[in-house]
């Protein structure tokens, strides 16, 4: 969807603001918000699709007022209203009031080593033969969706080349809206700096992004 | 931190919240009823926040880097197939489950940045920093990457090649910077020190030895 989260070559957001001796965790409450987003998601509930797409679906004043932490926990109490979790009454009250959904699993201590060493990937296996090959000239489509994609606005209708070949990868596009993983053949693209915004940019720079076969079409010279 | 100690300090009941920020009373409520429902293990939680505390993090990275440094054929496998390179010293995992190592040389110098949301590769660097997922760096590091690099104090030839990698898959990229000069023969213990977290994002360059002696 085009909202704010999809924030490549806007304009306007000042200097970096670099912090000295950045803190870990600014506070007690992010600590938690990372640890509560993380066994939430433990749960099996949800891809993790689908949860880039609840914080992305925040009002984009909210969103870009918002802290990071901050939008974590925005798109998290999302996701536990609409799987059955818990109720926006409860979230306003603080407590319990209401029995939940049935979690798949509840992540416990002793499982939490082994499944942060395993993590989730996302590769899946994948038969048939991949369109483009290392080297191939492609054009990404042109799209506007209004639901979840990985294909940012700056980089729709520009042409590049296929600089690598990561076989195939849970398509987020469909994953996010609970439609199934759809494996899709996964590159990254390459693209030189002035194909991508004009002729003022640096002619010595190239941005490349990842792109699933779907969102690319041939293009010949 | 503040509103933990104060948890201890008062004795208010569970809906007394009144000396929390808005978010802090957020993130609370939303623990309460989660632990209460038994979604949630408190122990795990405390688990995670501990593992991101004191074992994930950019020494993670530094320790790859430092023997790809010192050991051609690591550097070779690393390139190869980086996910199984890095999981050869034990960082495996969330957030780094497919990863892919890129060189800097003198013809280009590679950023990372994910300007859809905030793709990092934790099990090499840890968790984020602020401005990694800000709107500064996200929005500007695709338009104007060497323009941003100047803002990191880092200024390259205009003949060296900008490579900038937005993060849009599962695909986690790791900058494995120069090496720096006058280094010879060092073991990975003290290059790595030289291995700053910037540097394998690629928003900095590997530490000066004389910067580092002191």
């Amino acid at each position: 969807m085009n909202g704010a989260q999809d924030l490549g070559g806007q304009m306007g957001f000042g200097p970096i603001n670099l912090e000295d001796n950045e803190p870990l965790f600014h506070g007690e409450w992010e600590k938690r918000a990372l640890a509560l987003t993380l066994c939430a998601g433990g749960m099996g509930h949800w891809s993790i699709d689908e949860s880039r797409h609840a914080r992305e679906t925040l009002h984009p004043v909210d969103y870009l007022s918002s802290s990071y932490y901050e939008i974590w926990i925005k798109g998290l109490e999302k996701l536990l209203t609409r799987h059955g979790f818990m109720t926006r009454d409860e979230l306003a009250s603080g407590q319990a009031m209401s029995p939940s959904t049935a979690p798949k699993r509840v992540l416990k201590a002793d499982m939490v080593a082994a499944v942060l060493a395993r993590g989730g990937p996302t590769s899946r296996e994948k038969t048939g033969t991949p369109r483009f090959k290392v080297g191939d000239k492609v054009r990404t489509i042109v799209i506007n969706p209004s639901g979840h994609t990985r294909l940012p606005r700056y980089a729709r209708g520009k042409t590049g080349v296929i600089e690598r070949f990561h076989e195939a990868h849970v398509f987020p596009d469909s994953s996010a809206h609970g439609h199934g993983e759809n494996p899709d053949w996964l590159y990254t693209v390459a693209f030189e700096a002035r194909a991508l915004w004009g002729r003022d940019a640096d002619a010595r720079s190239v941005v490349s992004i990842d792109a699933w076969e779907s969102y690319l079409e041939g293009a010949s010279s | 931190m503040m509103s933990h100690d104060h948890d201890h300090d008062h004795h208010h009941g569970h809906d007394d919240h009144s000396h929390l920020t808005p978010i802090e009373a957020r993130v609370k409520a939303l623990e309460t009823i989660l632990v209460a429902k038994g979604l949630v293990d408190p122990a795990a939680l405390d688990l995670i926040i501990d593992t991101y505390e004191t074992k994930i993090g950019p020494r993670n990275g530094a320790r790859v880097v430092a023997r790809a440094w010192a050991d051609p054929a690591y550097a070779a496998r690393l390139k190869a197939d980086a996910t199984a390179a890095i999981a050869e010293l034990g960082f495996t995992g969330r957030q780094g489950e497919h990863m892919v190592a890129v060189f800097n040389d003198d013809a280009t110098h590679h950023m990372v940045v994910c300007t859809l949301c905030s793709c990092y590769p934790w099990s090499v660097l840890g968790l984020p920093p602020v401005w990694y997922k800000s709107a500064p760096y996200r929005s500007r590091a695709v338009i104007d990457p060497r323009g941003m690099l100047a803002e990191f104090g880092v200024t390259l030839p205009d003949t060296t090649l900008v490579r900038v990698w937005d993060s849009t898959a599962e695909t986690r990229y790791l900058v494995i910077p120069q090496r720096p000069a006058h280094t010879a023969g060092w073991s990975e213990d003290r290059l790595a020190d030289l291995v700053s977290r910037d540097s394998m994002i690629g928003t900095g360059l590997a530490l000066d030895p004389k910067d580092a002696a002191a």
